[in-house]
């Protein structure tokens, strides 16, 4: 170090206070000055869908870049196997540009956090009013068993699909519009699985029969859940990125997410004088509806590509082909969940057949054919 | 949080993990390192009930400050000097933040301990703030700053400029060959926990000194999610530590990830902070200093030092070559000096050293006039188009430099420079190091043992090859670096927006074609590439090409 920088140092010590840079007048405000390109305020390598770029494109579009748009020296980091960067080949489907696809839901710093925030506080609240409320002394035992273990039970897919299937996924497609979208459903997924967590952390605190750990027992070991847990773990396997999402949000989701959240649960919980796990079970009813938003708009527009439209539907019917039976047999499997109740407020039929119904309604949206089984 | 302890919540969230019964997640990212599932506490104990709302009003905060910072005129303080550099870095920074968020499922699958991963995928979507929070004040930049050029072509120029493609190592490198490689010893071992105290921390006080307050906002409120980060790398490395047969990987990998690191964000962060800034308080700190005290002192004395005893192998010797290329070898000084030649192929302006800079570099750089005044009073003189061209095609006493195939950044420290035939190809590095990590780190054997899983160094790493012999003019419209007449260049080499005449255009820089030293130097006979490497060995400082008479 150089000498008279300690001395600096020192002489700063003995007058007890370091010298402040002063303000100065620039004027390098924008302007202040014409000349060339002095009103070019707006990013200008991409094209926005509309007249003008949102926040969400300006903050997003191009951050990961792509040697078929602007970068030239090409990617400089590759794996043993084959070349870094996002290889549009990583999924089996095409598109004659990635980078058409913007996320309808636009998330970016500001929404995720406000959504995400907004969601927390509400379940909090929610759980506070029922608390004051001795809400759950109105809970009778059979319904206290079934929120232990089948609501339980549900925290595990959440969890396990957005750390293994979601985070995951968003290492891989080949633009950054897509892979945010998908990180922020990963974390969708992640925060509901703490919700549901924090729900039977609370329940425990509350009810005294309530068994806090009945959950991880019937996950592992309970018959009825088997089926789901194979089909979750199989999802976490693929290692195609765009099948990944599109089995777990356009097959998985409906015909076993929603068919267990809204179908059976929902429907539940009021005749046993529970009002309060709809509230939770909502907040991933609220997620799963923003993200089928991105999904839908993803996978219609593969389905619909000016050149490779034959090819994504052929490759998604045989996704659909693979996946449909062992998602609906691991539904089916969930049957016995629906007569546990004494409430027979809603039969197992019904509720199947509503997310059937759900289920060809985005098929059909997407272009797809609906598989024999769910005719 | 509730009346549910945070500590009571943490451990019942650790009730979600479980263990695969039928079948295990896709493992696409392999690492050559060996864990064993053990218990590993996350320290900071992340539920995402308390974080979400905590960043929610972090982000309050920081969009509290741009609307201050709008209605408060602040532009009319900014220094133009270093504003103009935050073209280049803002333009790179976004994407070395989104990779680490990509870069999260490669340590979530190297790393087989569900409360790490919890702990990384909060990363990630920290990560995912970052990059975004970071577009998006670089965008009131391009709105509120007298002069939006630069700012507007922002991940253009990233992509399709030589800065921007030395700045890309520290983001690909996250992402992708050996995943712990990438995503642990070179990102949060190093990377975060090493070099983001000069990015985030002096960055911003150098900001602050130039009349621009929100970067130090957006940075520091960045920095926040920092330490999380940081001791998600720490337990990922002491699990590391744990095997054995971890510790020659960990050896090699420090080595490289140290001196990669050094290189790339020491030459641009070291830039903007000595060249960026017009705040030439003697008291006020180095770069060099700087370095000492967060990098030498609170990162490897403190930080990896201690990691000895754990069978860490500490690059040493490393640590501290590189301060000697930032103390005795003008490490900053000569890649400064570097990218002002190479104006012309930028997209920002560069300002000149005025006599007041001078007084500065020498008093905290004794000997900083006698290496490179002469050539930035060339630099002035040459500002302004006068019939001329710019300063790289004048005589000027300075020899263009080859460029290091490891790091990409020129090999400026001209006696280190390593000429070597890999992969049938002549390349230069700028030090052993930089030939090491090429010829030696980045294979699929590593001192005999195989190392299947490491990355390789890949793409046209030589920028100038692209263009090799082009000439200036049509290289710059086809890198899109022109105002919207279609004829002044976005870079310049001075600040004056005042008078049209003082600013280049794609006229004045016609007639210069522009050569690749690496493809001339492949186009040497053998003989005749020994006496060149060995002549331009003897060059520099400043980048003065060798006397004639060598002492042979
Ligand atoms: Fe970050
Ligand atoms: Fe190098």
């Amino acid at each position: 170090m150089a000498e008279d920088t300690k001395e600096d140092t020192q002489q700063q010590q003995k007058q007890g206070e370091r010298s402040v840079p002063r303000p100065q007048f620039t004027d390098a405000e924008a302007g202040a000055l014409t000349f060339p390109s002095s009103e070019s305020r707006s990013f200008n390598y991409f094209e926005p869908a509309k007249m003008r770029a949102t926040t969400y494109e300006d903050v997003t579009v191009d951050v990961q870049p792509d040697p078929s748009r602007h970068l030239t020296q090409g990617w400089i980091y590759g794996f043993a196997k084959g070349p870094g960067g996002y290889p549009a080949e990583w999924t089996e489907l095409k598109s004659s540009d990635w980078h058409v696809f913007l996320d309808p839901n636009e998330e970016w710093e500001r929404t995720i956090y406000r959504n995400n925030a907004n969601v927390v506080r509400q379940i909090q609240y929610n759980l506070d009013n029922a608390k004051s409320e001795k809400a759950f002394d109105r809970w009778n035992g059979a319904w206290v068993t079934f929120v232990e273990r089948h609501v339980g039970a549900w925290m595990h897919i959440e969890h396990g699909l957005g750390m293994h299937a979601f985070v995951r996924a968003q290492r891989d497609a080949p633009t950054n519009m897509i892979n945010n979208a998908i990180s922020v459903n990963g974390m969708h997924k992640l925060r509901f699985a703490q919700d549901l967590v924090l729900y039977n952390l609370e329940l425990d605190d509350q009810i005294e029969e309530f068994d806090g750990k009945a959950h991880q027992e019937i996950w592992d070991s309970g018959s009825e859940w088997q089926p789901v847990r194979e089909v979750v773990e199989n999802i976490t396997a693929i290692p195609d990125w765009a099948k990944v999402v599109f089995v777990a949000n356009v097959i998985f989701e409906p015909l076993v997410g929603e068919l267990f959240r809204s179908g059976l649960v929902m429907q539940l919980a009021a005749p046993h004088g529970d009002f309060v796990t709809p509230t939770i079970m909502g907040a991933g009813e609220a997620d799963y509806d923003r993200d089928l938003k991105y999904t839908r708009e993803l996978y219609s527009m593969l389905t619909g590509d000016e050149t490779h439209a034959d090819h994504n539907k052929a490759t998604l019917n045989e996704w659909l082909g693979e996946w449909t039976p062992r998602v609906l047999d691991a539904a089916r499997q969930l049957q016995p969940l629906w007569s546990q109740s004494e409430a027979k407020t809603v039969r197992f039929e019904d509720s199947l057949e509503q997310a059937r119904a759900r289920f060809a309604g985005i098929l059909d949206d997407l272009g797809l054919e609906t598989p024999q089984e769910v005719k | 949080m509730g009346r549910q302890s945070l500590k009571k919540s943490h451990e019942k969230i650790q009730e979600l993990s479980w263990d695969p019964q039928y079948a295990t997640p896709a493992d696409k990212y392999t690492t050559d390192y060996t864990f064993e599932k053990a218990p590993k506490k996350d320290p900071l104990k992340q539920v995402l009930r308390s974080y979400f709302p905590m960043e929610e009003e972090k982000d309050d905060r920081v969009y509290g400050a741009m609307d201050g910072a709008i209605r408060g005129n602040m532009f009319r303080q900014v220094q133009e000097r270093w504003m103009e550099w935050q073209k280049l870095f803002l333009s790179i920074i976004p994407f070395p933040e989104i990779s680490a968020a990509r870069a999260m499922p490669l340590a979530i699958g190297a790393v087989p301990n569900p409360e790490i991963h919890n702990g990384l995928a909060v990363q990630m979507i920290d990560e995912v703030r970052h990059s975004t929070i970071q577009m998006n004040l670089k965008r009131l930049y391009m709105n509120h700053y007298i002069d939006p050029a630069g700012f507007d072509l922002t991940e253009k120029g990233f992509s399709n400029c030589y800065a921007g493609t030395i700045g890309r190592q520290f983001g690909e490198a996250f992402i992708t060959g050996d995943a712990l490689t990438a995503a642990n010893i070179y990102l949060t071992i190093v990377a975060e926990t090493a070099f983001t105290n000069t990015l985030f921390v002096a960055m911003p006080s150098e900001a602050a000194a130039n009349g621009d307050y929100l970067l130090p906002t957006v940075f520091h409120s960045v920095q926040s999610d920092e330490s999380r980060h940081i001791s998600n790398g720490y337990s990922i490395l002491l699990m590391a530590l744990a095997n054995e047969d971890n510790r020659q990987l960990l050896e090699r990998d420090l080595r490289y990830a140290w001196w990669n690191n050094h290189a790339v964000v020491d030459a641009a962060i070291g830039t903007f902070i000595e060249y960026g800034t017009k705040d030439r308080r003697k008291d006020r700190p180095s770069y060099a200093e700087m370095w000492r005290r967060w990098i030498y002192d609170d990162y490897y004395r403190s930080y990896l030092a201690p990691l000895e005893k754990y069978g860490l192998v500490i690059p040493h010797d490393l640590v501290e070559e590189a301060w000697n290329r930032i103390w005795n070898k003008g490490y900053v000084h000569e890649v400064a000096q570097f990218f002002a030649t190479g104006w012309p192929a930028n997209y920002w302006r560069i300002d000149g050293m005025t006599d007041e800079d001078f007084e500065w570099f020498e008093h905290k750089y004794p000997g900083w006039y006698d290496k490179y005044g002469k050539w930035w009073e060339n630099y002035n003189r040459l500002r302004h188009p006068n019939g001329h061209g710019p300063i790289a095609f004048e005589d000027v006493d300075y020899q263009y430099p080859h460029r290091c195939w490891s790091c990409m950044v020129p090999c400026l420290i001209r006696e280190d420079t390593v000429m070597d035939e890999v992969d049938g190809q002549v390349r230069t590095y700028c030090s052993e190091t930089c030939h090491w990590t090429d010829a030696v780190a980045f294979r699929p054997t590593y001192q005999g043992r195989e190392t299947p899983s490491m990355g390789r160094l890949t793409g046209k790493r030589e920028w100038e090859t692209l263009y090799h012999n082009e000439d200036l003019a049509d290289i710059m419209t086809d890198l899109g670096y022109v105002r919207d007449d279609g004829k002044t260049l976005v870079p310049q080499p001075h600040l004056d927006l005042d008078d049209p005449k003082k600013l280049w255009t794609l006229d004045d820089v016609r007639g210069y074609p522009f050569p690749s030293p690496n493809v001339l130097l492949n186009e040497m006979s053998p003989d005749e590439r020994e006496a060149h490497m060995e002549e331009y060995r003897r060059g520099g400082p400043g980048g003065r090409p060798a006397k004639e008479t060598a002492d042979a």
